[in-house]
């Protein structure tokens, strides 16, 4: 259910690596808790980010959520889309939805996250 | 019924409300010669004193209010307003006093706000009072910003509040404004604060630990004396949210149970209306050694005559134009001098029974995460319903089919798909039964029939509103329609 | 109690449902030591008889009425049509809660949504929320606001703002990394441009000035906007005398980036300094900084217009330590009364008050001016408010025009120690003709 090559963090975040980038997101679970989403706030290209920090927030009617970067680099690419149509993280999360790309920094970090197996365990854990 | 246009709909060239007497003075129309002046307002209306006394009227039928039935909302204590109240503070000498008169001609006004000043320390046991804050967000940032000045003086502001996690909203933010950062304190199995997370993260840099008592599951934090002892050896603070009041008056006194700071919500356990989103009115109560930070000017009397006292070296300074709001105040006078003490105990003993009897009849119908004794207010979820795909907000929409307001959702956020309840002590069992029969009848219908919570409410004024086109597109204020403009 | 709406027999059956054989019981969850064991220093309850007994002693002591009084100062002596009274005391506007559930709301959120709009109309701002506790408050926040938007440090504040407003602000900022700085006047009483232009630099997040200011004096807000941009600062404008804009041209359209202020004017009596009504508008690009409630529209499912509050995760309730504002209850029937105030005197009324006002206003400081004693003080162009400057110490003169049952003006020295013996005067479209020419007799007596 969870794409095989994508790495995700206790947060919710999803990652995929390719070579030197890798693009972020929030899961198809983070979406589904926050509701519709209506407005993100994008960081700015070039921004330096440091493992877990805040990159910016998802709003939805309800519910305000951080995201946090899942690892260390700096920001190449934001996804303007979300300007206009803030609804493509509900739709389509691990997809048209992706929030940033970030050209990596230190590659060990990877090891801190979890695989899409490990993920659809700890979601499965959570309480409801 | 009648759907009702905006006031800008209605208006049209050639209609007006009001009247104003001759100008009398000679008119001089060469004014403001070299000040930019506007023709006209554009698009203010233009409509009769009969339209407007139809529109208003109108759209007050439109809204439920106290007056119409009850409001079960947790920690908002929704009670009856009473009527003598709007009388008396309507009182000319009192609306009509200009905050800048002489202190010797508006001496009435000076008293009533001393007197209400010792009534609330009488009730909670506090030694002082500042009738200032417009409501309970302002009353809790002038309380972290009193808790700061007092730690200043003595060389470190430090730069944490403990919060448990289970607070109202307003409590993080009001301390974030003071610029503290927050550390969350976790709740243990029954809800309450977990002594041991406290004792650890209790340290010389935090300034004060803001405790709501009850809690907001409704809940007595039986530990008191122990967090209060805890927090006090280590130099900080209690500070009090008193939106629970409601459980308390007569039965125990915040002062008693080492609270240092607190604030009180006069639009909550005091019955001043709620006015559709205000004005309330947030007074703060501190001990002895807080008294010299209140906000200036503070009440004093000399010689028999109330005085405004602006020498106030200590003082955290101004916070609001004027004294308070005056009006809101003058009504939470006369409703503690109708109660009497007899009457603030019967608040909460009848409270407690209202909220407990509707525990007691609908604990088997909807989950109760905590088991805990609860006083005037509990929170149940939507754990059973969500096995058929029902959310609370299904089940509240659903309640204003039978004509009830929903309770407090989604908080406190330790429980998930929260539903708060608090009756207050005005509402009748008859009431009361009315609101169990319906939350028994939605918890059937989740079951038999999903699809008619689902699409609720069907019989109010509107159906569900599309609340997230609002926050994507918002649309604040009407614009004419393109073409129209000024000419209407 | 009459507020109590059990019967013997109900209470009998709902504590036997709890399972308790008394109140006391309900309680049991609080540790005995820290209960009252005796009752509270309270009188016992009063009757409604006595009740009103009570506040006709006290209002006895007022005598505010007894006195012809030209205060102004923040807070505006304005004729209230009956209307606003007569509407806003409807048990289904005062009685209701907050709008959190829209379909039992629409009449509260409907009346939010007129007013938002009428504020935007009168400002020439686009967005205005639906209320803040006061005019100072609105200063506090919106300094707040440029702070958050701007990510600088400084705010230029012309010292001709209210004093409590300024006051205010201190306290708000006092406990966040916002330095204030105070901007003089001029002699006309305008802000002091050459002033103004030395202190203005790029660690300034907003230049704050009120219009008319406390002296009374209309701004060149297209010249303070002007600068403001040029160092790409906002312009923060503090309006304490809305009535004003039913003449003067909408600050929006002169550059001014937040409106903010006292709609106290709007239908909401003197009441000894409050509850008041502050208000807040600005341009659409900052709504995400916007503190406060706004209310949207929308649709429901049978696609019939609808409005709700929006845009909450601003708010506290959902992103707590991290929102615009703490505010939760703000105003609400306040600008209900305003709503229902700005709607009766209308387009037409609106400039008429105005009209009369500065009428009044004109016609007075020409009286008393021709007074032996008499000067203005602070010559800048102005609206319903001026300084005048006695040839003898005010408290005296006060004390003399008291005893002629006159009050008002308010003492400048107290507030700016420069201006000895000066003190400001308001008049309003409530003064009659009569009234203001007795005042002047009284002024040249008291001045002999």
């Amino acid at each position: 259910m969870y794409p095989e090559d994508f790495h995700f963090t206790k947060d919710h975040e999803w990652a995929q690596i390719k070579g030197e980038t890798v693009t972020v997101g929030i899961t198809d679970f983070a979406q589904k808790q926050l509701g519709d989403v209506v407005y993100v706030e994008l960081p700015k290209v070039g921004t330096q980010l440091e493992f877990h920090q805040s990159i910016g927030v998802v709003e939805s009617v309800k519910a305000v959520s951080d995201i946090y970067s899942p690892l260390s680099g700096e920001v190449v690419a934001v996804n303007e889309e979300l300007n206009n149509s803030p609804e493509l993280i509900n739709q389509d999360p691990h997809g048209k939805g992706w929030i940033i790309r970030l050209k990596i920094k230190d590659e060990t970090e990877v090891e801190k996250l979890m695989s899409a197996s490990e993920y659809e365990k700890f979601i499965e854990g959570i309480e409801d | 019924m009648i759907r009702e246009p905006l006031i800008f709909e209605l208006s049209a060239k050639g209609k007006s409300a009001f009247s104003l007497p001759k100008l009398e003075v000679p008119e001089k129309k060469e004014i403001l010669r070299n000040i930019p002046l506007r023709a006209e307002i554009e698009g203010f209306p233009r409509v009769s004193e009969v339209e407007i006394v139809r529109h208003f009227t109108r759209l007050s039928q439109t809204n439920h209010c106290v007056d119409i039935g009850f409001y079960p909302l947790g920690s908002c204590t929704m009670k009856y307003n009473p009527k003598i109240n709007e009388k008396v503070a309507s009182f000319s000498e009192f609306t009509s006093s200009h905050p800048f008169a002489p202190q010797d001609i508006i001496q009435g006004n000076l008293q009533i706000l001393k007197r209400t000043e010792e009534l609330l320390a009488e009730i909670t046991g506090m030694d002082a009072f500042t009738l200032q804050p417009s409501a309970g967000a302002q009353g809790e940032l002038i309380g972290m910003m009193i808790v700061r000045a007092f730690h200043e003086e003595k060389g470190n502001p430090r730069k944490i509040i403990l919060i448990p996690d289970s607070a109202h909203g307003t409590n993080p933010s009001s301390a974030h404004l003071s610029g503290y950062k927050v550390k969350e304190i976790k709740s243990n199995e029954e809800g309450t604060i977990d002594v041991n997370d406290l004792s650890q993260n209790m340290t010389e840099e935090v300034a004060a630990l803001m405790i709501t008592n009850p809690n907001t599951l409704g809940v007595f934090e039986a530990d008191i004396m122990k967090i209060a002892q805890i927090v006090h050896s280590k130099g900080g603070f209690i500070y009090m949210d008193g939106a629970n009041m409601n459980a308390l008056t007569g039965i125990c006194r915040p002062g008693d149970m080492d609270v240092d700071v607190i604030h009180l919500n006069l639009h909550k356990t005091f019955s001043t209306p709620h006015g559709g989103g205000g004005p309330g009115s947030g007074p703060v109560g501190v001990k002895k050694n807080l008294e010299p930070y209140l906000p200036f000017p503070v009440i004093d009397i000399k010689k028999e005559e109330y005085f405004l006292n602006f020498d106030r070296p200590k003082s955290i300074g101004r916070v609001r134009s004027f004294f308070g709001n005056h009006s809101v105040i003058i009504k939470a006078l006369a409703y503690i001098l109708s109660l009497g003490s007899e009457g603030l105990k019967e608040i909460s003993e009848i409270a407690v029974l209202n909220s407990n009897y509707i525990r007691k009849s609908l604990e088997n119908d909807y989950y109760l995460k905590y088991k805990t004794p609860t006083l005037h207010e509990c929170v149940f979820s939507d754990k059973f319903q969500k096995e058929h795909g029902i959310q609370n907000i299904d089940i509240a929409k659903r309640l204003i089919d039978f004509n009830l307001h929903p309770p407090t959702m989604s908080f406190p956020l330790i429980v998930h798909g929260a539903l708060m309840i608090e009756p207050t002590e005005t509402e009748s069992k008859r009431d009361l039964d009315l609101f169990i029969k319906a939350m028994k009848q939605i918890s059937k219908e989740a079951k038999e029939n999903p699809e008619i919570l689902k699409s609720a409410p069907k019989t109010a004024h509107v159906r569900r509103l599309d609340e997230t086109t609002a926050a994507r597109n918002p649309v604040l204020r009407w614009t004419p329609p393109s073409g129209k403009d000024k000419q209407d | 109690m009459r507020y109590i709406s059990l019967s013997d027999k109900d209470k009998k059956e709902m504590m036997a449902k709890v399972g308790i054989d008394s109140l006391k019981r309900l309680f049991s969850s609080i540790p005995e030591e820290l209960k009252l064991k005796k009752s509270l220093r309270i009188p016992p309850p009063f009757s409604e008889q006595e009740l009103l007994r009570y506040f006709d002693s006290i209002r006895s002591q007022i005598k505010y009425s007894e006195y012809l009084s030209f205060y102004g100062g923040g807070a505006y002596n304005h004729f209230i049509p009956y209307t606003v009274d007569y509407l806003s005391s409807r048990g289904e506007f005062l009685t209701p809660y907050t709008p959190y559930q829209p379909e039992v709301s629409q009449g509260t959120l409907q009346v939010i949504f007129e007013y938002q709009t009428l504020i935007c109309q009168l400002t020439g701002m686009d967005i205005a929320n639906a209320s803040l506790y006061d005019g100072a408050s609105g200063a506090a926040e919106a300094v707040l606001m440029a702070h958050r938007i701007k990510g600088r440090s400084k705010v230029l504040i012309a010292r001709t703002l209210h004093p409590q407003y300024r006051e205010v602000i201190r306290t708000y900022v006092k406990n966040v990394a916002i330095t204030t700085e105070e901007v003089a006047y001029s002699p006309t009483g305008e802000i002091d441009f050459q002033d103004l232009e030395e202190k203005i630099d790029k660690e300034t997040s907003a230049v704050v000035c009120q219009s008319p200011n406390f002296m009374g004096v209309i701004e060149n807000l297209e010249k303070i906007s002007e600068l403001a941009r040029s160092h790409h600062a906002l312009f923060i404008l503090v309006v304490t005398e809305p009535i004003s804009l039913g003449l003067l041209e909408a600050p929006g359209k002169l550059g001014a980036d937040v409106v903010t202020g006292e709609a106290q004017s709007f239908g909401i009596p003197l009441s000894f300094g409050g509850p008041y009504l502050g208000f807040l508008a600005c341009s659409k690009d900052l709504l995400r900084q916007l503190p406060g409630r706004i209310a949207g529209q929308t649709s429901d499912v049978e696609g019939r217009r609808g409005f709700v509050l929006t845009l909450s995760t601003r708010e506290q309730h959902i992103r707590r330590e991290r929102a615009t504002s703490n505010i939760c209850t703000n105003q609400a029937w306040c600008a209900l009364r305003a709503t229902i105030f700005l709607e009766t005197l209308g387009r037409e009324g609106m400039r008429e008050v105005a009209w009369h006002n500065i009428q009044k206003a004109n016609y007075a400081l020409e009286k008393l001016v021709q007074i032996n004693g008499v000067k203005r003080r602070l010559k800048g162009s102005f609206f319903n408010e001026f300084v005048l400057e006695l040839s003898k110490e005010w408290s005296r003169v006060e004390g003399i025009l008291r005893q002629k049952k006159i009050i008002g003006g308010i003492s400048l020295e107290e507030f700016y120690p420069e201006l000895k013996n000066c003190a400001l005067f308001c008049f309003t479209e409530v003064h009659k003709k009569q009234d203001i020419d007795r005042f002047v007799k009284c002024l040249e007596e008291a001045l002999e």
